[in-house]
């Protein structure tokens, strides 16, 4: 799960066109909320699963890790490290992947297709290399039948039903679930849940392993300069044809 | 130039090769180098040959009966052995649903950095490629460069335009691989509709957002469509709220450019702009007079889209006659 900025309420500084990312609100990614749903549901119906949430950020993640306990995971692990600071995709997957060694032995590991804030979509399948998975992307139905996932995933042109052996890593869409709203009795439930903490150097990962391979140079907000002309006039007939003469003489009508 | 280094341009889409061709010429002239295709499949020698037309220097072909179809571990470990041998400096991947993890994990087996869905491309100063990505869910465009080398960066559909064909020196070589075995398999395989051309390669789409009432007064939408020769869409709430369709148009959905983009009922949240906003003219249709979408229109309409859309389609009617 991805403590992700919450691009909703980001706010642009007019006269840079910089973002101000500084102390905006952060939430749970969309689409791990989805993955940590699923992941949910699937424990429902196998009896004596369980659910570990894995999060990596640079700062305090608490709010978010508590979050996913309301919604029912068993135990959340993070990795907080200011060092996280300005890390890529590359760092990410890798602390992720050795993270899920040091927790052990699992069956599936469900992640959103995309973050909510930088929306890559590389996470997922560079963990799936580095723990040397099979990895089904897209995923918008999950079926386990013993050590089996089936998984249907939509492509451009295609629905594709896919089948792992598990251990396996499923990366899912928003339209696989509906995420539920932890109740109130869940959120106190989920305050006597464990949240382990570890560092990099619990994990024994050097620092160049966490080394951006990538680098930010700028992110502005983009202009978007259009003509704003606003056609109006006494009927809709007439508010029509001043619409098709100008959409005409803009040539993107006809021949 | 001996092989070494190079632009290569990867995708199982053929459209998306040819794109790629087109920007990846303009990349290696500016950093003196070779460009190279890689063509995978199936009885695709002809296309291998056609791609020097369109620009490569080189293409890698790797033609064999069991590759007609796209598998991920088979095409990767193809992909990554020909990076070995020939170092390429850049490798830009389409970004395609299959494309993007193939990206990813190729990246990650050639240590790799990777900025994927490039909307711009280019080279610095430096002779570091700089890739330019819509982030924050639209708010933002980050220009981002890399610190290592291969460089590898993936590119949607339509980011940029297919190269003229024409005369041009390059060779096909056929080169030698090992399948690398399926971690997965595809056990069934339904193709979508294809009556309709892909949004994507409409030059003009009517959409429609919450302002809709009904899933049947799309129709109204289809009538003025079919007037401009063009394609409906929606806007996300259509699918995920009401359940009414499969696909919507935005950041997370399909980015599209046509010619005239005309957004009916839909308030214009960032995610959405984010997604047409490459689009020649953009007609808002809005009853709300602070609708958002009005910030970013060529031509904007206040009013109710049951009116106002029916006008316009009669109105291009009898001008299009």
């Amino acid at each position: 799960m991805k403590q992700a900025v919450d691009v909703s309420q980001l706010k642009v500084d007019p006269a840079t066109r910089q973002l101000v990312t500084a102390g905006a609100p952060k939430k749970i990614s969309d689409f791990d909320k989805n993955a940590l749903e699923e992941s949910i549901k699937i424990r429902e119906k196998n009896a004596g699963a369980e659910v570990f949430t894995l999060t990596v950020s640079p700062e305090d993640a608490k709010v978010v890790l508590r979050e996913g306990l309301a919604m029912g995971a068993d135990k959340a692990y993070c990795v907080v490290d200011p060092a996280f600071q300005g890390v890529d995709t590359s760092g990410t997957s890798y602390v992720l992947s050795e993270m899920v060694r040091k927790v052990g032995e699992f069956d599936l590991i469900l992640c959103g297709d995309s973050s909510l804030d930088s929306f890559s979509g590389l996470v997922g399948p560079r963990m799936a290399e580095l723990l040397n998975l099979p990895q089904i992307t897209s995923v918008k139905k999950v079926v386990v039948e013993g050590d089996t996932v089936i998984a249907e995933r939509s492509l451009e042109d295609a629905v594709e039903m896919v089948k792992a052996k598990m251990p396996a890593l499923l990366s899912v869409t928003r339209e696989i679930n509906q995420p539920r709203i932890p109740s109130l009795m869940m959120i106190m439930k989920a305050s006597k849940k464990e949240i382990v903490a570890w560092t990099l150097k619990d994990l024994n990962i050097p620092a160049e392993k966490t080394a951006a391979k990538i680098e930010v140079l700028e992110a502005l907000a983009p202009k978007m300069e259009r003509k704003k002309i606003k056609i109006a006039g006494e009927t809709v007939e007439e508010i029509g044809e001043k619409l098709a003469k100008a959409l005409l003489q803009e040539g993107v009508v006809g021949r | 130039m001996n092989g070494q280094g190079g632009v290569w341009v990867f995708s199982e889409v053929y459209d998306l090769t040819l794109e790629m061709l087109g920007k990846g010429r303009e990349l290696a002239d500016k950093l003196q180098t070779e460009l190279s295709a890689i063509v995978i499949g199936n009885n695709v020698q002809d296309k291998a040959d056609e791609l020097v037309k369109y620009g490569a220097d080189k293409v890698y072909l790797i033609d064999h009966s069991a590759l007609e179809r796209f598998q991920a571990e088979a095409y990767l470990g193809i992909i990554q052995n020909l990076a070995l041998k020939s170092h390429p400096e850049i490798l830009l991947i389409g970004s395609t649903r299959n494309g993007k993890p193939l990206a990813a994990r190729l990246s990650t087996r050639l240590d790799a950095g990777c900025v994927p869905d490039c909307i711009r491309l280019s080279i610095d100063d430096k002779k570091r490629l700089v890739g330019e990505r819509i982030t924050y869910g639209g708010n933002a465009i980050a220009k981002i460069t890399f610190k290592s080398k291969p460089q590898v960066a993936t590119v949607p559909l339509r980011a940029f335009e297919k190269p003229e064909k024409k005369d041009h020196n390059g060779q096909v070589v056929k080169s030698d691989f090992k399948v690398e075995p399926a971690k997965t398999e595809v056990v069934e395989r339904k193709p979508l509709e294809t009556s309709s051309v892909r949004i994507e390669e409409a030059q003009s789409i009517v959409s429609g957002g919450r302002g809709l009432e009904k899933k049947d007064d799309i129709a109204l939408l289809q009538d003025l469509a079919k007037i401009l020769g063009g394609q409906v869409g929606c806007s996300r709430p259509l699918v995920e709220d009401r359940k009414w369709f499969t696909d919507w148009i935005g950041l997370s959905g399909h980015k599209v450019k046509p010619k005239l983009y005309i957004a009916c009922g839909v308030s214009g949240v960032i995610q959405h702009v984010a997604g047409i906003r490459d689009s020649k003219i953009i007609v808002a249709i809005n009853k709300d007079p602070e609708a958002p979408i009005f910030e970013v229109a060529d031509y904007g309409v206040v009013g109710d889209l049951y009116q106002v859309v029916p006008a316009l389609r009669d109105a291009l009617k009898k001008m299009l006659q």
